[in-house]
C-alpha cells in the first residue's frame, strides 16, 4: 500500500471539496473493494475521503411517489433485511443475498457497491498490461487466460466483467442513482450510471471526479410475485457470476403485460436489454416466448475462447428465470438446487 | 507517487479490543488486522488471503462481523472490537460455540478456527440463520482447508438449539460486570443437535445445476 492521508470531513458540502481538489483523492466508505484495491498498488491514491460517517445518508425511507430512497451509506445486509424491501421488492433482497459473504455485506455500503470496479484478473495483476489500470497498455484478457470475462458490450480495449449482484437487480428495478457533487445534484438513470468500456475502458461510470452517490431510488413498481434472481458460478456461495439473471414479470393471467430482464456476469455493465423485455410484452409466458427473449439478449454475444460457454449458459439462465418468475418460484438463496 | 508518510498522516484513535480501552497513534494505510497482530499482539485472529476472501481475520466490530484485513484501523475510531481472545471469559470459562468447537471436532490445522468463531458469533447475533443449510449458506464467508466444515455446522447447529441468548451473553461482558462464578458457562448441558448429512445438498445441486 502506498502512502496516503486520511480526512473525515463533518459533512457532503466538506467532503466534495476535499475529493474534488485532489484528482488522486479517493472516497472510502466500506472499504471491501478499495482497500483490496490499495494492497495490490492498483489504486495508489494522495488522500483518503472517509465518508462513513457522513450524516443523513444511512436511511431507508418511503418516497412520496411510492418507492423506496435507499440512502448510500446503507450497508447491503440491511438493505437485504429491510422489512420494506423484503416484502415490496423480494427481487433485490435475493441478489443482495446471492452476492459476497456475511462479513463482507455487513461492511459494504448501497454507494460502494454501484462504484466496485469493474475487473479481471489482469487488472489486479500489475506485472501485465491492462487498458483499465494503465490505459493503451493493451488488453491481455482478450488472447488469454478469460474463462470469466464478457460476451457482451466488449470492445477492443476491455472485456472485463461488472461483478455485482445488488446492481443487476437495480438495473431490473429501473432505479435511479442521485449524485451530488460540486456542480450540485444530479439523477441518472440507473441504465446510463454504468458504462461500456469503448474507447475508454478506465472509467466504469458517468459519475465525475469529485461527485459522490447520496442514494438510490427504487420506483412504486415492485414486481413483488414474479421475480427471481438466478446465479450460476463455480461454487455455490462466496463466488461471482458466471452468468446471473434478474427477471421480473407482471402478468395478466398466462400473458405477460411487463417485463424486467437484467443479466450480470457478461459485461462491463449490468446489461438490461430493454428490447427483449418489450418483444415479451404482450405474449404468453411460456418457454417459447422465453426463448425468443434470450435470442434476442444474446444476438451479439461473442465468445473469446474461453468464455465462449457463456453464450449457452446464458441462453439456458434467462429460460429459466423467466420461467421461475412466471411460476412465482424464485430461486432460493440458501438451497441452491434449481428447479 | 509518493511511498513517504504524508505530514499529517498519524493521527490518534481509540478502540475498546475485548473490554480493554486503548489510545493508539496509528498511520491511515495500517488494518485493523495488522494493529491487532502487529501493535497489540493479539495474534489470535488471523491473516490468510489478505484479501477478504478466506474469512481467517473475522472479527466483531461493534458486535458485527466483519473481515480486519479489509478494514482500515483509522476508520473503526471509537469502535469496539471483539476477537477471539475476547470469547472466552477472563476467567477461562469457554465460550459455547468454543466448548460445541471442541466437542465436535470442528477443526483440524485450527488455523480458521478464530475466524469461524468469530463468525459464528455474529452468525448467532444476526439470527437469519436457524437450519443446517442456513447455517453453511451463512458461514460461507469463512473457508476452512483441512475440510471441517460438518463437523462446524454441527457445532454452530447445537448452539443454535440451545440458548442464544445465553451464548450471546458472552463472557466477555459477564468479564466486565464482574468475576464468573467457575464453570457457569459450561453448566447448560448442551443438547444434541438433529443428525445431520454434511454435504449432501451440495452434491444434489450439482448434478441439477442446469439442464
Amino acid at each position: 500500500m502506498n502512502r496516503f492521508s486520511y480526512l473525515r470531513p463533518g459533512d457532503v458540502r466538506g467532503a466534495i471539496q476535499e475529493i474534488a481538489s485532489d484528482p488522486a483523492a479517493r472516497v472510502i466508505a466500506g472499504g471491501t473493494n478499495l482497500v483490496d484495491l490499495l494492497k495490490y498498488d492498483v489504486e495508489r491514491p494522495t488522500r483518503l475521503v472517509d465518508i462513513s460517517r457522513l450524516p443523513g445518508l444511512d436511511a431507508i425511507e418511503a418516497t412520496p411517489g411510492g418507492g423506496l430512497r435507499i440512502g448510500a451509506l446503507v450497508s447491503n445486509s440491511t438493505l437485504a433485511y429491510d422489512d420494506r424491501v423484503a416484502e415490496h421488492y423480494p427481487l433485490l433482497a435475493a441478489a443482495i443475498l446471492a452476492g459476497a459473504s456475511p462479513q463482507l455485506r455487513n461492511a459494504a455500503s448501497t454507494g460502494g457497491n454501484l462504484l466496485q470496479r469493474t475487473r479481471c484478473h489482469y487488472f489486479y495483476d500489475t506485472g501485465t498490461a491492462c487498458n483499465k489500470r494503465d490505459p493503451g497498455s493493451g488488453c491481455p484478457a482478450r488472447t488469454g487466460v478469460n474463462r470469466i470475462h464478457a460476451i457482451l458490450g466488449t470492445s477492443e480495449h476491455c472485456i472485463a466483467t461488472h461483478p455485482s449482484d445488488l446492481c443487476v437487480a437495480l438495473a431490473a428495478l429501473e432505479a435511479t442513482v442521485l449524485v451530488t457533487g460540486p456542480d450540485g445534484d444530479r439523477v441518472i438513470p440507473f441504465d446510463r450510471f454504468h458504462r461500456l468500456p469503448g474507447d475508454h475502458p478506465q472509467h466504469d461510470t458517468t459519475l465525475a471526479h469529485g461527485e459522490i452517490v447520496i442514494a438510490v431510488e427504487l420506483p412504486a413498481q415492485e414486481f413483488a410475485s414474479h421475480y427471481t434472481y438466478l446465479k450460476l458460478r463455480d461454487r455455490q456461495s462466496y463466488a461471482f457470476a458466471l452468468v446471473s439473471v434478474a427477471a421480473a414479470l407482471d402478468l395478466d393471467g398466462d400473458r405477460i403485460r411487463t417485463a424486467r430482464l437484467a443479466l450480470g456476469g457478461v459485461a462491463h455493465k449490468p446489461w438490461r436489454d430493454t428490447a427483449a423485455e418489450a418483444l415479451l410484452c404482450g405474449r404468453p409466458a411460456t418457454a417459447d416466448s422465453f426463448a425468443r427473449a434470450a435470442d434476442v439478449i444474446l444476438a451479439e454475444a461473442r465468445g473469446y475462447g474461453h468464455n465462449d460457454f457463456k453464450i449457452g449458459l446464458a441462453r439456458h439462465a434467462i429460460v429459466r428465470a423467466l420461467e421461475q418468475a412466471a411460476a412465482g418460484t424464485p430461486q432460493s438463496q440458501t438451497d441452491k438446487r434449481i428447479r | 507517487m509518493s511511498d513517504h508518510a504524508p505530514p499529517n498522516a498519524i493521527q490518534p484513535i481509540t478502540l475498546t479490543i475485548n473490554g480493554t480501552p486503548y489510545t493508539l497513534d496509528v498511520a491511515p494505510w495500517t488494518t485493523l488486522l495488522d494493529l491487532l497482530r502487529l501493535d497489540l499482539d493479539l495474534t489470535g485472529t488471523k491473516k490468510g488471503c489478505d484479501h477478504g476472501q478466506c474469512g481467517a481475520c473475522t472479527v466483531l466490530i461493534d458486535d458485527v462481523r466483519m473481515n480486519a484485513c479489509l478494514t482500515l484501523a483509522i476508520m473503526k475510531d471509537g469502535a469496539s472490537i471483539t476477537t477471539v481472545e475476547g470469547l472466552a471469559g477472563r476467567d477461562g470459562v469457554l465460550h459455547p460455540l468454543q466448548d460445541a468447537f471442541i466437542e465436535h471436532d470442528a477443526f483440524q490445522c485450527g488455523y480458521c478456527t478464530p475466524g469461524q468463531l468469530c463468525s459464528a458469533v455474529g452468525l448467532l447475533r444476526e439470527g437469519h440463520a436457524c437450519s443446517a443449510a442456513e447455517i453453511r449458506e451463512h458461514m460461507s464467508g469463512n473457508l476452512c482447508r483441512c475440510g471441517a466444515y460438518p463437523n462446524i455446522v454441527a457445532a454452530i447447529e447445537q448452539v443454535l438449539a440451545g440458548s442464544v441468548e445465553q451464548a450471546l451473553a458472552g463472557p466477555v461482558e459477564q468479564a466486565l460486570a464482574g468475576p464468573v462464578e467457575q464453570g457457569a458457562a459450561k453448566a447448560r448441558k448442551p443438547q444434541r443437535a438433529e443428525p445431520h448429512e454434511p454435504g449432501r445438498a451440495e452434491r444434489i445441486e450439482l448434478g441439477e445445476a442446469v439442464r
